[in-house]
C-alpha cells in the first residue's frame, strides 16, 4: 500500500484534533475487552482508517498491548491503516461477480486511475479495494463508488463513472478560483 | 405501539393492526432493497407516494417500500394487492397511469407486465410468473406484505403470534420436541439437526445461557440472510426469542457483517421496535421470562462464521476457531453453554410452531424437510432469490424458475455450497437438491449460493478462484490449511498461466486429501471440494491446459489469443481506439490488426466491437500457436 501526498495537504486532521476525537468516543465504551471490536469499528466509521495513536489510545483504554490491538485489527479484513482516497472504489470480486467479469472491471479501475487495488491516487482522490460480496449478486458485475452500488458494470461504465468525478472536481475547481474570498 | 403485558394484548394488537390494514383496500409495494434501489426504485416510490395524493387515492392505497421481492433481475419490482400484479421496470413516468388504471381502477398496465420469453404472452399475476409460479415461497412471500420499519406490518400478518403460543402454554420441553420433530436442519451449511443443537445447550451446565444467529454470510455470491435480516427482521428475532425460552437463555445475540449497512440498521429497528412492545426486556408478555439481545457487528472475516471463531470474535478476540472436540453448544461464549443457528434457521422456528409439525414435515424431502431459500446468480437469465421445498431437482430451479441460460449459451455447471462446496454439470441436473444428496454428489447444499455457470466459464479458473479466495481467508493456525491451500493455488496459478505440468492434476488431489484429514476446521477441510469437484467432472479441461496449453472457455488470459477477422472488420476503429497498449494497429484505411507481442489481453477491443460486426475474435490458445496454425 502507497499513498503519496502528504497529510496536510489531504487535510487529514491534525494529532491534537484526533487525540481528542478518539479520547471522547472512548467514552462511550467501558473497558471490557469486548468492546475492542465495536470500539475499532467506531473509530473507523469516524475517521475512516485507524491511525497509530487512535490505537495506542485504544490498547490503553482496554488495558491490553498495543501489539494485541494490532493482531485483532489486522485479522479482519474491514480494519484499514491508511486513509482511504476521497471516492473510495470497491470492486466486488465474490463469485456471481467473478463469472460475471469483476476482474476486468477491477482492471479497467486499475489502469484509468494508475493505481492498484489496495492503493490511493496520490491526490488522495480514489482508492481501490476488491471486495468479496455486497450482496447484489443479482446485478453482477457490481462496484460501489462512494457508498452508491453500481451494478451490471461495463468496461464502459468505469470510464463514465471516472471522467464523472474529474469534470465535477473540474467544476469545483474553477469555482473556487472564482471566489478567491472564500475559506478552503 | 404501546407495551403489551399479556398475550391477550399480543392478539388484540394483531387484530387490531390486520383491520387497520384493511381500511385501505389497495396497497402497492415497491422494492426497496439494496438491488432494487440501484434501479431508481427510491424514485420510483416517491412517485407513487406523490401521485397517490395528487389523484386523491390517500384514503383507498397504502404505499409500501419492502425488502427482495425476488425477481431482481427485473428490478424495480412493484406488486399490487390484494390482486397480485406484479409491475417490472416500471419508471415514474409510468407512475401517473399506474395509479390512475390500476390503483384508481381495475385495469393493467400491459407493456410492464412480465412477457413469457418463449411465447411471447403477457402473465400479469405474480403467481403466473415462471420465476414464481414454482417456487414455495414460505418465508419469503411476507416480503411483500411486511415493511422492515413498521412492526405493525408484522403483527398483522401474526407476527409473534407463536411466541405468544409458547408463552402462553407450550413447555419448554414441548417446544424443543416440536423442533425434533420437525426434523429441521440447520441452514448454514452443515444441516444439522435443530432440535438436537437446542437439547444439547438446554442441558449443558453452566449459566447463562446464550442464543446466537449467524449473519455472517461469508459466503460470497449468496445474500439469502441479508434479505431475511432487511425484509423481516421481526420474524427472525421471534425464532431467537422461541429458542432463547426453550433453551434458557435470557441473552442473545445477531452477528452480522458490517458490509451490510441496511441489514444492520433494520435489525437494530426491530429490535428497538420489540423492546418498546414489551417483547423484549423483562417479564416478557407476563410470563416472567426475560431476554434481550444485542449486535455484533462482524469485522470482515470468512473464518469467523464458523461457530467457535465466531464466539471468539464475539468475546473481542481474533475470529479464529477452536478444535472441535469442545462444542460451543456446551462451551461457547466465555465457555458458556452457546446456541448458534444461520439467520434462515431462526426464521422457520415461527413457521413450525404456528403450522405445526406434521405440515413442516410434509414439505421437502423425509430426511431434508421444509423449503430452502437459494442465491440464483451467474449466467442465468432470471438471477434473484428462490425459495423452494427441499428436494425439488437442480434443473427445475435453474431452467424453470432461473428461465435457463441467456444469449442461447449452453449451460456448463452449476456451484453450490459457495467454498466450501463444489461444482455439478448437466448429468446431475436431475439430482434431487437436499442436505444429502447433494453431499454424495461432491457438493453440498451450503447456505444456498447457487451460481450458473455457462461454456464460456472456465472449471480450472472457477477452481483457481475459490481456493485464491480461502487460502486469503484461511486465519493460519494449522499447517494444512495455510500450507495446504498456498501450494494448491501456486499449481493452479501454474495451470491456468500456460505452466502446468504432468503430474500436476494428481499432485492436486494428494493435497486435497491432506487438507480434508489434518485441517484443524470446516474451513480446510471442506476446502479442497472446489478443486476435486472440477477434476471429478471436468478433468479435460485440466488436460486442455496442461498438455494443449489451452483454455477451452476463453477464459485465462495467457492461453487465449484475440484476433480481427478482416471479412468482418468495417474499420470503424473504436478497437484502436479504447486499447489501452496500443496494440491495434492500422494497416490501410479499412483494416486493423493485433500486434499479439504488445497485447495486454484486456478485452477492451472485444467488448468495443460492436455487436453487429463481432471482428474482434477470442480464441483459445497462445498467440505464438495461432500464429503457426494460421
Ligand atoms: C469457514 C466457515 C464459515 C462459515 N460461515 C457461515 C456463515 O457465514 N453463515 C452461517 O450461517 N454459517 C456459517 N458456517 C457454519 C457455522 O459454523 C455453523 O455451523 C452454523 O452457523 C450453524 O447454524 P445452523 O445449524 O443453523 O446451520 C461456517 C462454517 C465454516 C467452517
Ligand atoms: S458476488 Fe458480487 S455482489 Fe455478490
Amino acid at each position: 500500500m502507497n499513498y503519496s501526498a502528504s497529510e496536510e495537504e489531504a487535510g487529514l486532521p491534525d494529532k491534537i484534533a484526533l487525540e481528542r476525537d478518539v479520547a471522547a468516543r472512548l467514552k462511550g465504551f467501558d473497558n471490557h475487552r469486548r468492546n475492542l471490536i465495536p470500539i475499532l469499528q467506531d473509530i473507523q466509521d469516524h475517521f475512516l482508517y485507524l491511525a497509530p495513536e487512535a490505537i495506542l489510545m485504544v490498547a490503553e483504554h482496554i488495558g491490553i498491548g498495543a501489539s494485541e490491538v494490532y493482531g485483532v485489527a489486522t485479522f479482519y479484513n474491514q480494519f484499514r491503516f491508511h486513509p482511504p482516497g476521497r471516492h473510495p472504489i470497491k470492486v466486488c470480486l465474490g463469485t456471481a461477480c467473478h463469472v460475471r467479469g469483476g476482474d476486468i472491471i477491477l482492471e479497467n479501475f486499475e489502469r484509468k486511475l494508475g493505481i492498484s487495488d489496495g492503493e490511493t491516487t496520490t491526490d488522495r482522490e480514489f482508492s481501490i479495494e476488491r471486495v468479496a460480496c455486497v450482496g447484489c449478486c443479482a446485478l453482477a458485475p457490481v462496484a460501489v463508488v462512494d457508498e452508491n452500488i453500481q451494478g451490471h458494470m461495463a468496461p464502459s461504465k468505469v470510464e463514465g463513472i471516472v471522467l464523472g468525478y474529474k469534470i465535477e472536481r473540474d467544476r469545483i475547481d474553477r469555482e473556487r478560483e472564482n471566489e478567491p474570498g472564500e475559506p478552503a | 405501539m404501546k407495551k403489551l403485558t399479556s398475550v391477550k394484548d399480543l392478539e388484540i394488537v394483531g387484530r387490531e393492526c390486520a383491520s387497520e390494514q384493511l381500511k385501505k383496500p389497495k396497497t402497492i409495494t415497491v422494492c426497496s432493497e439494496t438491488g432494487c434501489l440501484t434501479c431508481g426504485s427510491s424514485k420510483l416510490a416517491d412517485a407513487f407516494e406523490s401521485e397517490i395524493e395528487r389523484q386523491g387515492l390517500s384514503g383507498t392505497v397504502s404505499l409500501r417500500r419492502s425488502a427482495c421481492l425476488g425477481f431482481c433481475e427485473r428490478g424495480p419490482v412493484s406488486i399490487i394487492l390484494p390482486q397480485k400484479i406484479c409491475y417490472l421496470q416500471a419508471r415514474p413516468e409510468d407512475v401517473p397511469e399506474i395509479v390512475q388504471k390500476t390503483l384508481g381502477g381495475n385495469e393493467i398496465v400491459e407493456r410492464l407486465v412480465y412477457k413469457d420469453t418463449q411465447t411471447g404472452v403477457r402473465l400479469a399475476c405474480v403467481d403466473d410468473i415462471p420465476f414464481y409460479k414454482h417456487q414455495m415461497r414460505l418465508l419469503l412471500a411476507n416480503n411483500a406484505v411486511i415493511d422492515a420499519a413498521n412492526i405493525a406490518d408484522y403483527f398483522a400478518i401474526g407476527g409473534y403470534s407463536a411466541l405468544g403460543k409458547v408463552l402462553a402454554g407450550i413447555g419448554k420441553d414441548e417446544v424443543i420436541e416440536m423442533i425434533k420433530g420437525s426434523k429441521l436442519r440447520g441452514r448454514g451449511g452443515g444441516g444439522f439437526p435443530v432440535g438436537i443443537k437446542w437439547q444439547t445447550t438446554k442441558d449443558a451446565p453452566g449459566e447463562p445461557k446464550y442464543v446466537i444467529v449467524n449473519g455472517d454470510e461469508g459466503d460470497p455470491g449468496a445474500f439469502m440472510d441479508r434479505s431475511f435480516l432487511e425484509g423481516n427482521p421481526h420474524g427472525v428475532l421471534e425464532g431467537l426469542i422461541i429458542g432463547g425460552y426453550a433453551i434458557g437463555a435470557n441473552e442473545g445475540f445477531f452477528y452480522i457483517r458490517q458490509e451490510y449497512p441496511v441489514a444492520l440498521e433494520n435489525v437494530q429497528l426491530a429490535i428497538e421496535q420489540a423492546r418498546k412492545c414489551g417483547l423484549l426486556g423483562k417479564d416478557i408478555l407476563g410470563s416472567g421470562f426475560d431476554f434481550d439481545v444485542k449486535i455484533h457487528r462482524g469485522a470482515g472475516a470468512f473464518v469467523s462464521g464458523e461457530s467457535s471463531a465466531l464466539m471468539n470474535a464475539i468475546e473481542g478476540n481474533v475470529g479464529e476457531p477452536r478444535p472441535k472436540y469442545i462444542h460451543t453448544s456446551e462451551k461457547g461464549i466465555w465457555d458458556k453453554p452457546s446456541c448458534l443457528n444461520n439467520v434462515e434457521t431462526w426464521a422457520n422456528v415461527p413457521l413450525i410452531i404456528n403450522n405445526g409439525v406434521e405440515w413442516f414435515k410434509g414439505i421437502g424431502t423425509e430426511a431434508s424437510t421444509g423449503t430452502k431459500v437459494f442465491s440464483l446468480v451467474g449466467k442465468v437469465n432470471n438471477t434473484g432469490l428462490v425459495e423452494v421445498p427441499m428436494g425439488i431437482p437442480l434443473r427445475e430451479i435453474i431452467f424453470s424458475i432461473g428461465g435457463g441460460v441467456p444469449k442461447g449459451k449452453k449451460f456448463k455447471a452449476v456451484q453450490t455450497g459457495g467454498p466450501s462446496g463444489g461444482v455439478l454439470p448437466e448429468s446431475l441436473l436431475d439430482l434431487p437438491v437436499d442436505f444429502d444428496e447433494l453431499k454424495k454428489a461432491g457438493s453440498m447444499m451450503g447456505s444456498g449460493g447457487m451460481i450458473v455457470m455457462d461454456e464460456d466459464t472456465c472449471m480450472v479458473d472457477t477452481a483457481r478462484y475459490y481456493i485464491e479466495f480461502l487460502a486469503h481467508e484461511s486465519c493460519g493456525k494449522c499447517i494444512p490449511c495455510r500450507e495446504g491451500l498456498r501450494q494448491m493455488l501456486n499449481i493452479l496459478n501454474d495451470i491456468t498461466s500456460g505452466r502446468g505440468k504432468e503430474g500436476d492434476i494428481e499432485l492436486l488431489e494428494e493435497l486435497s486429501e491432506t487438507l480434508q484429514e489434518a485441517s484443524l476446521c470446516a474451513l480446510g477441510q471442506s476446502a479442497p471440494n472446489p478443486v476435486m469437484s472440477t477434476i471429478r467432472h471436468f478433468r479435460d479441461e485440466y488436460e486442455a491446459h496442461i498438455r494443449e496449453k489451452r483454455c477451452p472457455a476463453r477464459v485465462c488470459k495467457e492461453l487465449i489469443t484475440y484476433e480481427i477477422d478482416e471479412e468482418k472488420c468495417k474499420g470503424c476503429g473504436l478497437c484502436m481506439k479504447n486499447c489501452p497498449a496500443g496494440a491495434v494497429e492500422q494497416i490501410d484505411k479499412k483494416q486493423f490488426k493485433i500486434n499479439q507481442t504488445k497485447c495486454i489481453k484486456c478485452g477492451a477491443c472485444f467488448t468495443a466491437c460492436p455487436e453487429k460486426f463481432s471482428a474482434v475474435v477470442k480464441k483459445s490458445g497462445k498467440p505464438q500457436e495461432q500464429a503457426v496454425a494460421a
